[in-house]
């Protein structure tokens, strides 16, 4: 499928957003993957095209940052967190299930296209370690097993719910995001008991005098 | 005395309106942002610098002195880059901060961009965490709605237009200049310093690069004041800090409490060490500064008792490991993570990182020769100093820090592989579960 009008039209309105237009380049980039599934020529040509400066120039930003694929990643995008805290806390045991659930390996598609499996570097989530992603969404405190039933209703098409954030959609849906981030999912649960957790033990602990 | 906790920036977090303008006007939200309007743009710039706010991305730079560096009456464009690419292994709090309160983090964008007088500011957060990137946006969209970002911010003649930019998965954009160079929409790799970004950062206009929380401290400094933030914390490092606590503790989370608060304390707070378990080592504030012991956790944790410890308060999210993590294991995989996300603009750390992660996967293995323990030392030394950004000097920081403490564990994956040494299995936070 290659770039839409629509699309080419909506990378002109992110280039304005920017005193230079090429401050757009990488939400233009994550718009083009969100209609390819992947950085194509196709979608290096029209940032290239948008921004007047040459596809040379577009793939090396491209090739440069790790969420651009050149390969298509299918539905759903699955990271699974192997830096040292969630790797050691678990993160290994769980990347080792995923694996073994859907016979793909790292940086690669499943064959029917459902799942594309990373090893993702540091979420910035430790406290809810062992982390994995889906299309970039929080699945905190995951175990092989919670990791692998996910797995299965993302394929049966039920509805799953990301631990901080929205009902899962899809690989494009998050790229889309990205690009235009006010998708209507604001009110989405955001905040957890790990996050309380040091105001819930103040308010019940009040501290007395000016401070207060 | 045990040191309380004092929520300021979490606070109400647990109110399920919060991130709405309405729920953080409720608090008393935006208050400061009318305070800040009506004085001296230089006047708050004294105030921060008064207070003694130091960036809490890692560095723990002065802001207000950082902020006074931007020449003002230059007749050039000013702008603020609020730095929300937090990638750093083991920090876990700017994430949660524009999660919970991103109205915080906006009005302090409003009140730093009047006090340096910048007319655009940007917002760069890291593209694997798109909701913070929605919740940010939807703040921005409803405070634009409401007047308080746009031209002529309440009648003040101040415009002002903010950007919520997502990056795409490169822990080097957390490096201020290569931030920018990510900005302007090429690949992310440091600049040369000087000249610094206050002189000539994005589009070689000055430009100031902040932390998510160092901002979100704002509008707390300029609605309660100097006296009242400086009853926090000690004289060289005031305030209090989102401190995030993960590893083998009871209830690792979000601990917001005054400088100087100790491990030990947090400890505590975060329900003591899990069953059976005990702290081997532990790192105040990322991967990229020194390890500690339990030695060390009745010092406090401000930037100056950590310097004379040797290491740093980094992020302030400290990462707690047992007795059952392998240290040459824990070390491994974080120079693995320096190897792939140096941006290969320097040699010594492109081909540093490189080699050291080779060596050390001979260790984690059982393979290591005696005389690559000083390899290791040499390596680490020939990169540390050597780079033009701070990362070369982070992936060279683990391993002699671990050889300070734990040198032994290093001599006996000579010969046993580090998962004969610690089953990996007992390691797991859901291994008393029996979960597998």
């Amino acid at each position: 499928m290659p770039i839409s009008d629509q699309a080419r039209a909506q990378m002109r309105e992110i280039a304005a957003r920017y005193p230079s237009a090429r401050s757009a380049l990488l939400p233009m980039l994550h718009l083009a993957q969100s209609e390819e599934d992947a950085i194509t020529t196709d979608g290096i040509n029209t940032c290239a095209e948008v921004l007047g400066i040459t596809p040379a120039e577009v793939t090396a930003v491209a090739t440069f940052y790790t969420m651009y694929k050149r390969e298509r990643v299918g539905k759903h995008h699955i990271g699974v967190c192997i830096n040292t805290m969630c790797g050691l806390l678990g993160g290994d045991a769980v990347w080792d299930a995923v694996v073994d659930a859907t016979g793909a390996s790292h940086n690669t598609t499943t064959p029917d296209g459902e799942f594309f499996l990373e090893r993702i570097e540091c979420q910035a989530a430790c406290t809810h370690a062992p982390v994995m992603t889906v299309d970039w969404e929080f699945m905190d405190d995951v175990t092989p097993a919670s990791a692998v039933e996910i797995l299965d209703r993302l394929r049966r098409g039920e509805q799953v719910q990301a631990t901080r954030g929205p009902v899962i959609r899809d690989f494009e849906a998050t790229e889309r995001t990205l690009a235009f981030p006010d998708d209507g999912l604001a009110d989405a649960p955001s905040v957890d008991d790990k996050m309380l957790a040091g105001l819930k033990i103040a308010r019940e602990h009040p501290i007395e005098g000016e401070n207060a | 005395m045990v040191t309380p906790l004092t929520p300021v920036i979490t606070e109400h977090w647990d109110r399920p309106d919060l991130y709405t303008l309405d729920g953080y006007r409720a608090v008393g939200g935006y208050q400061a942002l009318d305070k800040a309007l009506g004085s001296d743009p230089d006047d708050i710039i004294t105030t921060v610098k008064d207070a003694g706010l130091r960036g809490r991305g890692g560095a723990g730079f002065p802001t207000g002195l950082k902020w006074s560096f931007v020449p003002q009456g230059d007749g050039k464009p000013h702008y603020l880059v609020v730095n929300a690419d937090e990638s750093e292994p083991g920090a876990c709090k700017d994430i949660p901060i524009m999660m919970a309160n991103p109205h915080a983090l906006i009005e302090g964008v409003i009140i730093t961009s009047f006090a340096i007088r910048a007319n655009h500011a940007f917002i760069y957060i890291r593209g694997e965490v798109p909701n913070a990137v929605r919740k940010v946006e939807f703040a921005v969209k409803q405070a634009r709605e409401a007047g308080l970002i746009g031209k002529n911010i309440k009648g003040s003649g101040f415009d002002l237009d903010v950007v919520v930019h997502s990056g795409a998965g490169a822990y080097i954009c957390g490096e201020e200049t290569a931030l920018l160079d990510s900005l302007e929409g090429y690949r992310g790799q440091p600049r040369l310093k000087p000249p610094f970004p206050a002189v000539a950062g994005l589009y070689s206009s000055p430009t100031v690069i902040n932390n998510v929380e160092t901002i979100a401290n704002i509008p707390y400094i300029v609605d309660r004041g100097v006296e009242w933030f400086r009853g926090f914390g000690t004289e060289k490092s005031p305030g209090f800090k989102v401190f995030a606590v993960s590893g083998h503790v009871k209830r690792p989370g979000i601990y917001e409490a005054p400088l100087g608060i100790t491990m030990r304390e947090l400890l505590d707070y975060a329900g003591g060490m899990r069953d059976g378990s005990s702290v081997k080592f532990w790192l105040p504030g990322g991967s990229s500064v020194p390890m500690l012991t339990d030695e060390h956790l009745d010092l406090p944790l401000t930037y100056e008792a950590m310097a004379e410890a040797g290491t740093m308060l980094g992020t302030g999210t400290p990462m707690v490991f047992d007795q059952t993590v392998s240290v040459v294991k824990a070390v491994t995989r974080w120079l693995e993570f320096y190897k792939h996300e140096s941006c290969g603009k320097c040699t010594p750390c492109r081909e540093g990182t490189y080699w050291i992660t080779g060596v050390l996967e001979k260790f984690e293995h059982g393979q290591g020769q005696q005389a690559e323990m000083e390899t290791l030392t040499d390596l680490c030394g020939q990169i540390a100093g050597r780079s033009f950004c701070a990362l070369g000097d982070a992936a060279a920081t683990p391993y002699p820090s671990a050889m300070k403490y734990f040198s032994e564990e290093f001599e006996t994956s000579t010969h046993t592989s580090a998962d004969e040494q610690f089953d990996p299995i007992a390691s797991y936070v859901f291994a008393a579960a029996g979960v597998r």
